[in-house]
């Protein structure tokens, strides 16, 4: 019974599921190296990543399992929640053992439970998509910030490079510290030394193209007018859009004029 | 200028926010040429206006100048409001900016009728027309129909849009001569029977060419006003059920009429019937996801739906016969129909007994409300509750029972109600 320790990427949560399977020894917790408590009483293995092994475990599982069901492993992933690698080796395990696929299998925990932390990082990603809003800048950047409550900027790239093909773009996560940019053929990973924006996400006025203000202002007018107060219901407008949202969101801002 | 666009967008935005749809999925426009946006797939919810509902596209008015008169509109003739237009380029252009932004996923294009029905829906073609061609803007576009419309124009509307949409407002027609004057059933009919037609047409001409272009991909949808006539839920939920056999209609929305208007061919309204336009909702799901029969849910016995509990709950406390319903055998269909559990829930269900037999653990686990279930299932023979309650017994214990959270709204609507009868 050792805990396993890892560098917190997906290959490493991989190469430590293979490592446990070679050493024939149960894990009682997965954890980042940053997160080891010293002093448990159980050994400790540091596990080193290493992409071939991590390979083998993602290739193995998409023997067992369908390959949306395995996407939803890594997408479960993303929420980064301290339990999240430690069901994940158990469904491996499960998916390892059994001849039929598990990924229905409701009634098991971690099947059950992945699936829903699976749901929830959908969400995010999906609110993201919805609730991202672009600044132009003068020379036609399209900016915005971000900052979820799981780490879904991987997944929501796709979306964003379809959709805007044809204007630069970039989403910059300050929770985690880095963005995507792309440049009119490409996504990139890209860091900034120092946060350009403010608080709110705003971009300073000088370097704002010369209408990006009246198309925010544009925007909340709109966002004024199609409500219909007699219908006003609060509760369900906060379930929709949860006040922590609010923070990056233009129609949100105190009106501008 | 500016300043002009801000008033206009205050005032055409204000006239169409009455018209419920602002769905933006179902869509299979790709961006192929390197254009601006897509519309594949679901479609997303920028925002939530303070009332809850989802703010999808950028809905507005071409023009709010109408030479008609409905009673129930507020852009009619006779009101006395600010009218505005908007030109075809500021239209093209708040598109364009708003989706840059991320703020919408396309336009809902709608007018009041000026001059004539042709020349009104000719703008609005020309704006569409506009946004694909010269923009290559591969965003949601929803155009709706002008009552009257030629069908060569409908043709080519089709042909820019993802979807179209004629609203029949008033659920028959009797309401329709009263409040619509200069509107009648064959005008708004007709538009729509081209329209299904079109869509039938064009799915045969890419089943043999994929290249053929498509029309209005996105299907269309109708409107109906409730509570501004007499018409009871059984009349509404059969034109519905209708519609959707005979047009092939992707959805029909219901407005719970807002008293916007004191014009005094209409009922007085103490308040929009809020509560009623969801139990209309939820039948119409029942219909279209559920399986259920418009006659099951509605009949003469049963003109109105429940407005204190769901549709659902109704049909299976008025049929005790069939349940309870045990989890691990029945079928699919017969899940389906059990109080507290929806479409997802009994897929789970259906998928996870084949690997073990489910306790009422697992269901609770699987996101079953057990609160209403509990009546009307078992599992493995056992049952929840003690014995065989009645009808009333079952009704009065989740309405009135344990945990039961009733909003405020219903008891605010049913209190109104009961003043009102």
């Amino acid at each position: 019974m050792s805990v396993f320790s890892y560098d917190g990427t997906f290959e490493g949560l991989l190469t430590a599921i293979f490592e446990i399977y070679e050493r024939q020894e149960e894990p009682v917790a997965i954890v980042r190296y940053a997160d080891v408590q010293p002093g448990l009483f159980s050994p400790i293995i540091e596990v080193i990543t290493d992409l071939v092994k991590a390979e083998r475990v993602w290739v193995g599982l998409g023997k067992k399992v369908s390959h949306a069901a395995r996407t939803h492993l890594y997408k479960a992933f993303l929420a980064e929640q301290p339990r999240v690698p430690l069901l994940i080796y158990q469904y491996a395990r499960l998916a390892f053992a059994s001849t039929q696929s598990i990924e229905e299998n409701f009634a098991t925990d971690c099947v059950r439970e992945l699936a829903q932390i699976n749901k929830q990082v959908f969400r995010e990603s999906h609110r993201m998509e919805a609730f991202i809003r672009f600044q132009k800048t003068a020379d036609d950047l399209f900016y915005a910030t971000i900052a979820p409550d799981f780490n879904v900027l991987p997944i929501i790239s796709g979306h964003f490079e379809k959709r805007y093909a044809d204007q630069r773009w970039l989403i910059y996560d300050t929770k985690r510290h880095f963005g995507l940019y792309y440049d009119l053929e490409k996504v990139a990973q890209i860091c900034l030394d120092e946060e350009v924006a403010d608080r709110s996400g705003r971009l300073p006025a000088n370097i704002l193209e010369h209408q990006e203000t009246l198309y925010q202002q544009l925007w909340q007018t709109y966002f004024h007018h199609i409500n219909i107060p007699e219908r006003k219901n609060r509760k369900l407008h906060l379930r929709h859009i949860p006040l922590r949202y609010w923070k990056y969101l233009t129609e949100k801002q105190p009106r501008l004029s | 200028m500016n300043d002009k666009v801000q008033e206009k967008l205050k005032i055409l935005a204000d006239a169409a926010k009455y018209d419920v749809s602002c769905s933006s999925s179902g869509g299979k426009r790709k961006n192929q040429n390197k254009g601006l946006g897509n519309a594949e797939g679901m479609g997303i919810c920028h925002s939530y206006t303070e009332d809850g509902r989802c703010v999808s596209l950028l809905k507005i008015l071409l023009t709010n100048y109408c030479i008609f008169d409905c009673a129930y509109c507020v852009t009619r003739r006779s009101n006395d409001i600010k009218r505005a237009a908007f030109t075809i380029d500021e239209v093209v252009n708040l598109t364009l900016n708003f989706y840059r932004r991320n703020y919408i996923e396309g336009l809902f294009l709608s007018s009041g009728i000026f001059k004539d029905s042709d020349y009104t829906m000719e703008r609005l073609v020309r704006i569409a027309k506009k946004l694909r061609q010269e923009h290559k803007f591969n965003g949601y576009i929803h155009l709706k129909t002008i009552p009257g419309a030629s069908e060569d124009l409908i043709k080519e509307a089709g042909l820019y849009a993802d979807r179209l949409s004629v609203n029949i407002e008033l659920p028959s027609e009797l309401s329709l001569k009263a409040l619509a004057p200069e509107k009648n059933y064959p005008q708004i009919l007709q538009p729509m029977g081209a329209i299904s037609r079109e869509l039938v047409q064009n799915k045969e001409e890419r089943k043999l060419f994929k290249m053929a272009p498509a029309f209005a991909p996105a299907g269309q949808s109708t409107q109906l006003i409730v509570g501004a006539s007499a018409e009871n839920d059984q009349q509404i939920l059969h034109l519905s059920s209708q519609l959707y056999q005979d047009y092939n209609l992707k959805r029909v929305y219901y407005s719970g009429y807002v008293p916007i208007s004191d014009d005094n061919r209409l009922p007085v309204l103490a308040a929009t019937p809020v509560i009623r336009e969801n139990r209309i909702y939820q039948a119409d799901w029942l219909l279209r996801f559920y399986g259920f029969g418009v006659q099951e849910l509605v009949n003469d016995f049963y003109p109105n739906l429940d407005l204190e509990i769901d549709p659902k709950l109704a049909w299976a406390l008025r049929n005790l016969h069939f349940f309870p319903v045990e989890i691990n055998q029945a079928d699919y269909e017969l899940i389906l129909r059990i109080p507290g559990i929806g479409v997802k829930s009994a897929k789970k269900i259906v998928a996870a007994r084949r690997f073990t037999h489910l306790t009422f653990d697992h269901l609770h686990k699987i996101g079953v409300v057990l609160k209403r279930a509990k009546y009307f299932i078992t599992c493995r023979g056992q049952s929840l509750v003690q014995k065989d309650f009645s009808e009333e017994v079952i009704r009065r214990k989740i309405i009135f029972g344990e945990n039961s959270v009733r909003s405020a709204l219903v008891k605010q609507q049913l209190d109104l109600f009961q003043q009102a009868g």
